[in-house]
């Protein structure tokens, strides 16, 4: 009974920290344009209570109808965070931009972008083990590339998102080389000087991007060549479904790019983790001098890590750069850099889920607590710390096999080898 | 006698002032479990980490003879190609296994190169293309193959960090195993190890060479040297001393000095033993 009630409160407590942000926070438009919440505490509270009480009878009812079964099948029933927190994050991201609220969808998409972002980089230092504190370099190099190639040919965001994504692998590649010898920190000062110094390149190489004043009017995506501006002729999105043009659907539309280009992202690198070049990598992490032994090349493994997690990085770009449809060098500061790496560590090392809960946590908490100004940081900081003591590999740590003769048993992370860089 | 499978000739290797390894020769025979002893500081593991591509020798040859002729030189090869090309597989004297990946996942790693050809073939796997799945499925034969023969099967989904020490040794020499190498390389193999588990490791090293995989082994147990070898090859600062058939160092003058400082029949009736 104490069980089913832990249960319980942990389903509420997930419970709220999903609704009490969309639902117990809206924004609302008052009078000249002003924005402001209207605190929804009851609708919460009534949500909360519905998820705990259903979640109660759920867990009773199983106990109570085939304890036998549940006793075989002890170790396979526990209900793992990826399990339930996953499917239950994939629905309300799906539905999250029918809740037609501006605000939210643009917070979704930021989240969105870092989530992106995140697993990008979990390919790199989650899965590989090699520190890169200079990813928003390949960020930039996304972004850059689509804004120039757009500028300059006139090509179409769905044709230069490929292009951007090549470009970053290969700059990803460019970093490579030097690095593969580095470890630890001297790696994580190279590749924390490679982003500086692609920074400082965008800044002053002004014939090309323009330096200080960056790029701008950079064309925002189409969906199979219908735009999202607000007029209505055939060639637009709302004219052509015959709705009034809003800006909410652009905002949608950017907000289903990102999503498509985070799951895009995941997919590929948890099925790449059951494949041999993600097996490699992961055995990179554990043991650099035993893979050698093996007659890996460490060589093309490092490469490839650092070109594939710097694709999902230009891809990320190039999508900021449709959206913002405005780019400087100022974007692309080390601080993202930092807040990426923050996503993966607090998330915990090589986890999907634990990446994107702590984007979420870190992106839209930080978007949540924007009304306590300057208290928002130190809230922001005592919570990271606080995840830290608690949980010091991150939200969701350990590892599940990439492959098994029986069942699969997940692996601790005290077991596993941080890396060496 | 057996064909020569590898020769050292003359190997030397210096780091700055130190010589480590001065013109040492030997040869490895297929079929034949080669041992490589001397005291502590002789220069084994500086010789084993010429051979495997871990150092790059100062001076000398080590020529790998192919079955179908092609002689290959391992000094300055990079590691990863001699294990590829000239098929030679080691162990660690500090077991270096995949911790926290299960034993099952050690022994797919192993098979890397034969599951992944190369990087373009490991892409097109993320779309379900080219033929992975066989290949996959293949390993995953070989790897339950090699766990059966150190008995470690039922354990196959257990992280490797969290096997005993035993297991953990047994299960480096399947991984290195799984690479399909013509000379295993294993470095201090029984360290560590009770006398059970001495006796069931010279029992696995027997059955490799029996099937057809020359084994060289630098060990401190005696007792397993003396066994099992068919050849050994005696090492002191960094100088070949002997070379021979177990018996013949059993009662090499040079080689009881080098161990004992002195001729004392008493204390070499101990080592030998």
């Amino acid at each position: 009974m104490i069980k089913a009630l832990k249960d319980a409160g942990i389903s509420a407590l997930i419970a709220l920290g999903i609704f009490g942000a969309m639902v117990g926070l809206p924004s609302v438009v008052g009078e000249g344009g002003k924005l402001s919440l209207d605190p929804q505490p009851w609708t919460v509270a009534i949500i909360v209570a519905v998820v705990f009480i259903g979640r109660l009878g759920m867990v009773l009812w199983q106990a109570n109808r085939k304890p036998r079964v549940k006793a075989k099948s002890a170790a396979h029933s526990k209900y793992t965070i990826s399990n339930v927190a996953g499917p239950l994050l994939l629905i309300v991201a799906v539905v999250l931009p029918m809740a037609g609220d501006r605000y939210l969808i643009d917070v979704g998409v930021l989240v969105m972008t870092y989530v992106m972002l995140g697993w990008g980089l979990n390919i790199v230092v989650g899965l590989a083990g090699l520190l890169d504190l200079g990813y928003v370099a390949f960020y930039a190099v996304g972004a850059y590339s689509y804004a120039l190639l757009a500028q300059t040919f006139g090509l179409g965001f769905w044709t230069c998102l490929p292009l951007a994504g090549l470009l970053a692998a290969f700059w990803g590649m460019l970093l490579g080389f030097p690095v593969l010898r580095l470890r630890g920190d001297y790696l994580a000062i190279v590749t924390l000087a490679f982003g500086e110094i692609i920074r400082v390149v965008l800044l002053n190489w002004t014939q090309l991007t323009g330096g200080p004043n960056g790029i701008s009017g950079i064309p925002r995506p189409t969906l199979f060549g219908l735009k999202f501006t607000l007029g209505d002729g055939p060639d637009t999105f709302a004219g052509f479904f015959h709705l009034t043009p809003s800006v909410t659907y652009r905002v949608a539309f950017l907000y289903y790019v990102i999503f498509g280009l985070a799951l895009l992202t995941n997919w590929v690198s948890s099925r790449l983790r059951r494949l041999p070049l993600g097996r490699a990598w992961e055995a990179l992490r554990e043991d650099e001098i035993a893979c050698r032994a093996l007659g890996i090349n460490v060589t093309t493994t490092k490469l490839t890590a650092f070109a594939i997690g710097a694709c999902f990085g230009g891809f990320a770009g190039a999508f900021f750069a449709t959206r913002q449809a405005f780019i400087s060098p100022e974007s692309f500061t080390f601080i993202e850099s930092a807040i990426v790496l923050a996503v993966v560590v607090l998330g915990g090392l090589g986890s999907q889920i634990g990446v994107a809960l702590a984007a979420i946590v870190m992106i839209g908490g930080g978007e949540v607590f924007r009304d306590f100004n300057e208290y928002r940081m130190l809230i922001f900081g005592l919570a990271l710390v606080v995840v830290m003591v608690v949980r010091p590999r991150g939200l969701v740590s350990g590892r599940t096999p990439s492959v098994s003769l029986g069942k699969g048993v997940h692996i601790a992370a005290d077991m596993m080898s941080q890396g060496h860089g | 006698m057996a064909e020569v499978l590898l020769s050292v000739d003359r190997l030397t290797m210096r780091f700055g002032g130190l010589l480590a390894v001065n013109a040492v020769s030997f040869e490895v025979r297929a079929g034949d479990i080669t041992a490589l002893i001397g005291p502590n500081g002789a220069g084994k593991t500086t010789v084993f980490n010429c051979i495997t591509g871990f150092y790059k020798p100062t001076g000398g040859r080590i020529i790998m003879h192919r079955p179908n002729g092609g002689d290959l030189e391992l000094a300055g090869m990079p590691g990863f190609l001699i294990n590829q090309r000239a098929k030679v597989a080691r162990t660690f004297q500090n077991i270096r296994l995949f911790a926290g990946m299960t034993v099952l996942e050690n022994l797919m790693v192993a098979q890397h190169n034969t599951v992944m050809p190369n990087v373009a073939r490991g892409l097109l796997a993320v779309f379900g293309l080219g033929n992975f799945r066989h290949l996959e499925a293949a390993a995953i034969e070989k790897a339950r193959h090699w766990l059966d023969r150190v008995g470690l099967i039922e354990r196959a989904d257990e992280p490797a960090g969290s096997l005993p020490y035993g297991a953990q040794r047994r299960l480096e020499i399947a991984r290195a195993m799984c690479t399909d190498p013509r000379i295993l390389c294993l470095d201090e193999p029984a360290a560590g190890l009770n006398p059970r588990e001495s006796d069931e490791l010279s029992a696995l090293l027997m059955s490799i060479r029996d099937d057809g995989c020359a084994v060289l082994l630098i060990e401190h147990d005696m007792g397993v040297v003396m066994r099992i070898s068919d050849h050994v090859i005696v090492l002191d600062h960094g100088v070949g001393l002997a070379d021979g058939t177990p018996t013949e160092i059993k009662a090499n003058k040079h080689v009881i000095a080098a161990y004992l400082g002195e001729e004392d029949p008493e204390d070499i009736a101990e080592i030998v033993a």
